[in-house]
């Protein structure tokens, strides 16, 4: 009887099955081979070599990368601490208000990044919103802020804000209070019940709301662009020029591949530590 | 105990917006008693507690430890602890890591702190090799006894339980009931303990109050709470009982519900004198309720028609309806089971010794 129902489970999940191997799986196969296919090649046909993952070393495509991911890395810190007191209100604190907060960040959504940020250039540029009221008011400019590294990582903290802040709610309000209340009646601080209580028991949230905002964030172009006005470039900018301007669908794989590796590697490692099973609320 | 309390309340008030959770408090606690508050839920014994440990703020009143005004003091600074009803494991942390945290706090060596972990254990019969467990793997009553020895290395003055038993079943509460007793002897701490139980108050304190609508009927030792109670409340919530409104008749006896009073001047002698035309309620426990042969006397008879038996356990429950309608409980010892059937016309009897009287009411 088990045996059959073992058998019956895996025939209903296979049409869903077949669906994520061909839209998930086919195009990360078609990508990885394509990488190892000399340069500006556009077929999968040819002898496999390595010349576009030289090339990522050769001309300091590198860089790109650890720009990448030191900005991911300094924005996700950013938003953990910008977060927490905000999803810990959300979770403990504002009772209704919370639904109008959470209401009000996934809005912001609904509009398309780009438009968001170009709402920012328009707010931030010489001329614009501040800088403009700021110098017909008092007669004195200064200079705009945009175009450096500080204001992409504003960008990206401003756009990934939500996939930081719902997990870390979620995280949060998996702490017993009354696991707070039994560390403070047992003579710990407000900062001892932070780093021993809520820390480890909210564990689950603070990874996944750090690996999303990491991962996307790592791959984000549109800030560098937009707001950073290419002040400096981007991995996800490389592999755009490689597969558009540059006709080099090899090198595009390539860095794609190297980038996909790395986030990839630090979302296992991650999701392993973590028990996902108790942020679904499903309990072993 | 000593001459001055361990912990007084002075007129404590506390209030939730324009609800008055709890009027004026006034309570003494001596050194190194067990002491009960009972009381049904909604009485204001779980606000007392969460004032007396520091986790809400009295709106009025003075708390005292000792010479040490604690009211405004905050709970992680104060030198008292609980067990919560939920026991606030931490699941994050070990058995033995759960049982240091007080210790880990005061930046104890960890070796001195293993050392105390593990004599907690040995004290709360647990295996040492728990130490090293994670809480998921421990068992009710073994989590149970590690939020107790948690409590106990924080070494409290006084330690709260906030119903910590409520959660087990039956066999396990009663055993653990026991055992907080002996903790309790063997330890020499103050123990306050709430809970809406009076059978769990009965075994383990010293003394017992009686909490309702936020102030106390009644603060006494167990057997004079449940055999002297000041007024109905007391006397209904303190488990099975039989009251009879009665009125003090011409001779110095006193009449009402059906009774038949035979005292024959014995009544002063048993405290349940009245002066004539005035009333009270006079209380009698199921156990001393018996059923007379036709020969038996007793001072106080009453007929009635026998309804139902109920088997609890050890003993045996029978429900007799008297003639004006009053339903009468009585409750006899397994062996001691009578051999009437339903629908029988029985005569009830007790005796002055082991009634109460509350008078007025």
């Amino acid at each position: 009887m088990e045996r059959h129902d073992r058998k019956l489970g895996l025939l209903s999940a296979m049409p869903l099955g077949l669906i994520l191997v061909l839209s998930f799986l086919a195009p990360l196969v078609v990508v990885a081979v394509f990488s190892v296919m000399p340069a500006k090649v556009f077929t999968l046909a040819h002898m496999p070599d390595f010349s576009a993952y030289s090339v990522f070393f050769e001309r300091g495509y590198y860089k790109s990368l650890l720009w990448s991911l030191a900005m991911a890395l300094i924005a996700t810190l950013a938003l953990f601490l910008v977060c927490w007191p905000l999803a810990f209100g959300m979770a403990k604190v504002f009772g209704r208000f919370t639904l109008v907060l959470t209401v009000a960040v996934v809005m912001s959504l609904f509009v398309s990044e780009n438009i968001r940020l170009f709402g920012w250039v328009l707010t931030l540029m010489k001329g614009g919103l501040f800088e403009g009221y700021f110098r017909s008011l008092t007669g004195i400019g200064f200079d705009s802020p945009l175009y450096n590294t500080g204001i992409i990582i504003f960008g990206l903290v401003y756009v990934y804000l939500p996939f930081m802040l719902f997990p870390l709610a979620q995280g949060i309000s998996m702490v017993p209070d009354d696991t707070r209340q039994a560390a403070a009646d047992l003579g710990a601080s407000r900062w001892q019940i932070l780093c021993q209580v809520e820390l480890p028991l909210a564990a689950p949230g603070i990874m996944v709301g750090s690996l999303l905002t990491f991962v996307l964030a790592a791959g984000a172009l549109a800030e560098s662009k937009i707001l950073g006005g290419q002040a400096v470039i981007v991995i996800a900018d490389d592999i755009e020029t490689a597969f558009t301007f540059g006709q080099n669908w090899p090198l595009g794989a390539a860095l794609s591949m190297v980038l996909i590796v790395i986030i990839g590697g630090l979302a296992l490692f991650g999701v392993s530590r973590i028990d996902l099973d108790a942020i679904m609320g499903r309990k072993r | 105990m000593t001459s001055q309390p361990i912990l007084r309340l002075r007129n404590v008030v506390k209030t939730f917006g324009s609800f008055t959770a709890l009027p004026g408090v006034n309570l003494d606690i001596e050194e190194g008693e067990f002491f009960t508050i009972v009381g049904p839920s909604g009485s204001g014994k779980s606000t007392l507690i969460r004032l007396l440990v520091g986790m809400d703020e009295v709106t009025e009143g003075e708390i005292w430890l000792r010479d040490r005004r604690i009211d405004q003091t905050p709970a992680n600074q104060r030198p008292t602890c609980m067990v919560f009803q939920s026991l606030a494991l931490f699941p994050h942390m070990s058995v033995g890591q759960n049982v240091e945290f007080p210790l880990k706090l005061r930046k104890v060596p960890a070796e001195k702190r293993r050392d105390r972990a593990l004599e907690l254990l040995d004290l709360l019969r647990l295996p040492q090799s728990y130490y090293s467990k994670r809480i998921s793997q421990c068992s009710g009553g073994e989590r149970q006894r590690v939020a107790l020895a948690r409590a106990l290395a924080f070494d409290p003055e006084i330690l709260f339980f906030d119903e910590p038993l409520s959660a087990l079943d039956y066999r396990l509460r009663k055993t653990l009931e026991k055992e907080l007793k002996d903790l309790h002897s063997r330890t020499g701490k103050t123990f306050v303990y709430i809970t809406h139980s009076l059978e769990e108050a009965m075994v383990m304190s010293d003394r017992i109050a009686i909490m309702n609508k936020g102030h106390f009927e009644q603060i006494a030792v167990a057997d004079e709470i449940y055999g002297r109670p000041v007024n109905r409340f007391v006397a209904e919530f303190m488990g099975e009982v039989n009251l009879f409104d009665v009125t003090g008749t011409d001779g110095g006896g006193l009449s009402g519900a059906g009774l038949e009073s035979h005292m024959n001047g014995h009544a002063e002698t048993c405290g349940v004198a009245m002066a004539p035309g005035a009333t009270g309620t006079l209380m009698v426990r199921p156990e001393y309720v018996r059923f007379l042969a036709s020969s038996d006397t007793a001072d106080f008879t009453l007929r009635g028609i026998l309804h139902g038996e109920y088997a609890l356990g050890s003993r045996i429950q029978y429900e007799v309806e008297t003639l004006g309608g009053q339903v009468i409980t009585v409750e006899k010892l397994r062996e001691d089971r009578v051999d009437r059937q339903p629908g029988a016309e029985v005569v009830l009897g007790f005796d002055g010794d082991h009634v109460h009287l509350i008078r007025g009411q």
